[in-house]
């Protein structure tokens, strides 16, 4: 029996505890058994060394003794079936259109509110609704164009939605590095596994960008727009940045004059048609938002409203990922594509109403309990690994703002083989795939972020909150495994 | 380019060369402090700081030991121009700018950090000795990766960070031990001179340079000749002098932006190749290098204005 989760559904051994890869796993179960844990981590060991030297970090906000850590990088890979990643990618582009479509209808006709479908107080009252882009006709009608869809599995075919991210998601710059590493550190693994390559995404997301340029620019010019080298995710941002080979710009980097965005060289100004931006709505713009805001560059809402510029993703996407709003994403879908969601999501009760709320305060210490708006682990409370005083907390809080939250049940997430210090043991894990929409349609590259989380038993995976990641393999239809 | 960009690419060659020069400082300071045993050690170091023109350090009262000194040059936290905070401003600068790095120098600038990183103290003679070594080590590994850098606006930049901050800290050392470097016949002599020469050639790797070009015993016109004249010695004021008008103009020919930088620089330029060392000795060194720092703080003023980097 190998350590870890008992009961939990885990994507190399099934259900059982005999050890048994499932049927077409079992090339890379006899992979596991034969490579020596010695070298596993000596691997481990230089895949970590290898990160620090190239600067991968992330900072954790709040930890000043630990500006820029690495996130934990584990050498075991997850793998999806060919038939597994087909059933998957049909939802995201099923539930990736329907919320470009409900974004479009929200800053414009509001159909869906008319027909009742989503209540309309939900929508308009909500902090994320963004009255200032209402009316803005973004090229092709999208706004979200990179949603990052975070999905958790509980058996052979249960995948559910747990959240969807159609602001500005993070994390693609671990699926290449991981990749990258992958390949130096197991090269005999992509001779045993058909796995399908993900470097194209820069390159793909590079195409979506030129493909939503404002209509008549012919040689659009992009740029990928940062908080700066003292954020998070600036890793990230900084390595897109050199794999599409656009500029990194910063706030300050920018002006508009006349609805006209430029850059500033040191050859005069550039003209800019198209901006990636990595800042928040409310840092965008401070003539429109956060007065206060160092990070972003005045005029730049005016501009887009005047079509001089696209921005990637527009802004006022936060509806759509809003955790009051994801409740009702079965009902959004079936209502823009006519189809029954193929992604489910998890059952979710909206404390906003009475019955939802008692039903809470009485499961307390069985449900995951999340602020509407909360995110990256934040704000959360994991009843089961509660203490008393975590629970008395949120009751509170429930009872004085029950419209902030929203609760689920806890989920058996399922687990892969994980290398930890007492050797390989059964870790949960959640999927990030990247679903870029451009004038062309949907592209989903065959990969994305797992997180791992690496604490025996504990089901937050959050890089913040001590999670690891890996790397994800998809399978080539019709190999043999 | 982006004129941010460039502004941190320039600043990485300057704070690289500084951390680079200091490094060197304190290895020469020590090889100096234990060839003359009978001198007081507070002077050797007394002058080691006054070429990286040291502030805070002379306020905070108490005796200069060579323990603190040394402390203060390499790691010190307060001390802006220390070894440690001139590298991680030199990686700030580099996050920054990061995508127009290749990884090697990226990987280069951020090993050097990590090696400074989690040390506050330098220890003993001895474990400052291997500190040196190690940045040493790094900083070779900056040059090496630079040098494999496609030669683009982002390589020239860099360098023209380097040669400002090299002429700079040249000059600087040169001024601190002008008193060392008499004319001809109004020599001092003493051992103790032979080792202050040494140890400046030491700073700016010269001593092999010298033994080549001059083939005799060291002679301290012969010194100021090498560090301000002689090509050939990349350290030299000249070299920097020329290699500014070079990247301005690489860089002008790309951008198509040629202005007041670079008139300024040919104009220092074309001063070297009109003069030479006996001319310079007779007008006064002191003054000469005084007046040489003076301009060149001018011509870094004058890039930043000409590339907008403000």
């Amino acid at each position: 029996m190998i350590d870890g989760a008992p009961g939990a559904f885990d994507e190399l051994w099934g259900a059982g505890a005999d050890g048994h890869a499932r049927p077409g796993f079992e090339t890379l179960s006899s992979w596991l058994e034969n490579t020596p844990t010695a070298e596993l981590a000596r691997r481990q060991q230089s895949a970590e060394a290898a990160f620090r030297n190239l600067g991968v970090t992330f900072a954790v906000y709040g930890d000043e003794e630990a500006a820029e850590r690495i996130i934990p990088f584990d050498i075991l890979p997850r793998v999806f079936s060919a038939s597994e990643w087909g059933k998957l990618t049909a939802g995201l582009e099923q539930r990736v259109r329907a919320i470009n479509a409900f974004i479009d209808d929200i800053y414009g006709a509001r159909r869906i509110l008319a027909d009742a479908v989503v209540p309309a107080d939900i929508v308009l009252a909500n902090p994320q609704f963004c009255v200032a882009v209402a009316g803005a006709k973004p090229p092709h009608g999208i706004y979200s164009h990179i949603c990052g869809i975070d999905l958790v599995r509980t058996g052979p075919d249960q995948f559910f939605v747990l959240e969807d991210n159609a602001r500005t998601p993070s994390g693609v710059s671990y699926m290449l590095e991981n990749r990258e590493a992958m390949l130096r550190l197991c090269p005999e693994l992509f001779e045993l596994l058909p796995v399908l390559p993900v470097d194209a995404y820069p390159e793909l997301l590079r195409d979506t960008l030129y493909s939503v340029a404002p209509a008549g620019v012919r040689d659009p010019l992009a740029v990928l727009l940062t908080p700066g080298h003292f954020n998070s995710a600036f890793y990230e941002h900084s390595f897109l940045a050199d794999k599409m080979g656009i500029e990194l710009v910063e706030g300050q980097d920018l002006e508009v004059d006349d609805d006209i965005v430029w850059m500033r060289t040191t050859e005069g100004r550039v003209r800019v048609d198209v901006i990636y931006r990595r800042i928040d709505d409310t840092f965008l713009d401070p003539l429109v938002f956060r007065p206060d805001s160092m990070l972003g560059v005045p005029g730049l809402l005016a501009a887009y409203l005047a079509g001089n510029v696209a921005l990637v993703n527009a802004p006022g996407t936060g509806i759509a990922d809003d955790k009051a709003i994801y409740s009702y994403m079965p009902e959004i879908v079936r209502y823009y594509t006519g189809e029954d969601a193929k992604l489910e999501n998890v059952e979710t009760w909206r404390c906003r109403e009475p019955e939802a709320l008692l039903y809470t305060l009485d499961h307390l210490s069985e449900l995951v309990v999340k602020l509407v708006d909360g995110s990256g682990g934040y704000g959360m409370l994991v009843g089961p690994a509660a203490t008393r005083k975590q629970l008395a907390e949120f009751r509170a809080a429930l009872i004085a703002e029950p419209h902030r939250y929203i609760a689920q049940p806890t989920l058996a997430l399922s687990t892969v083989p994980t290398f930890t210090e007492k050797g390989i043991a059964r870790r949960h894990v959640d999927f990030r795939p990247f679903v870029l929409t451009g004038a062309k349609g949907v592209t989903i590259v065959p990969g994305g972020l797992t997180r791992v989380a690496l604490r025996k038993g504990s089901l937050v995976v959050n890089s913040s909150q001590g999670g690891g990641t890996k790397d994800s393999f998809v399978l080539a239809e019709g190999a043999p495994s | 380019m982006l004129a941010r960009t460039a502004a941190n690419l320039f600043w990485i060659g300057r704070y690289m060369e500084r951390a680079e020069f200091t490094t060197r400082l304190i290895e020469a300071t020590i090889r100096l402090d234990s060839l003359s045993p009978h001198t007081e050690s507070s002077n050797t170091w007394a002058s080691a700081l006054a070429v990286v023109g040291t502030g805070p350090m002379s306020d905070s009262g108490g005796a200069l030991t060579s323990t603190r000194a040394r402390a203060f040059l390499s790691l010190e936290a307060d001390n802006p121009n220390s070894v440690k905070c001139c590298v991680s401003r030199a990686r700030d600068n580099a996050r920054a700018a990061r995508n127009r790095l290749t990884q090697e120098v990226w990987e280069a600038i951020n090993r050097t950090w990590l090696t400074l990183d989690n040390r506050t103290n330098p220890g003993g003679i001895q474990s400052t000795v291997n500190l040196v070594e190690e940045i040493k080590a790094e900083t070779r590994g900056f040059e090496g990766a630079l040098q494999h850098m496609l030669r683009t606006e982002a390589n020239w930049f860099m360098r023209l960070g380097t040669m400002i901050e090299r002429a700079d800290n040249t000059a600087r050392l040169l001024d601190v031990k002008y008193y060392l470097l008499l004319p001809q016949g109004q020599e001092v002599g003493g051992a103790l001179d032979r080792d202050q020469w040494m140890t400046l050639l030491h700073v700016v790797s010269g001593q092999g340079a010298y033994r080549l070009i001059y083939k005799q015993a060291l002679q301290p016109w012969l010194v100021a000749d090498l560090l301000i004249y002689r090509r050939e010695l990349p350290r030299s004021l000249a070299s920097s002098a020329a290699r500014t008008v070079a990247l301005l103009g690489r860089i002008g020919a790309v951008s198509g932006r040629q202005g007041e930088a670079d008139r300024l620089a040919r104009r220092r330029l074309d001063r070297f190749e009109a003069s030479d060392v006996d001319t310079l000795i007779r007008r006064g060194l002191h003054e000469s290098l005084q007046k040489f720092v003076a301009e060149n703080a001018e011509i870094d003023a004058a890039i930043a204005r000409q590339f907008k980097f403000a």
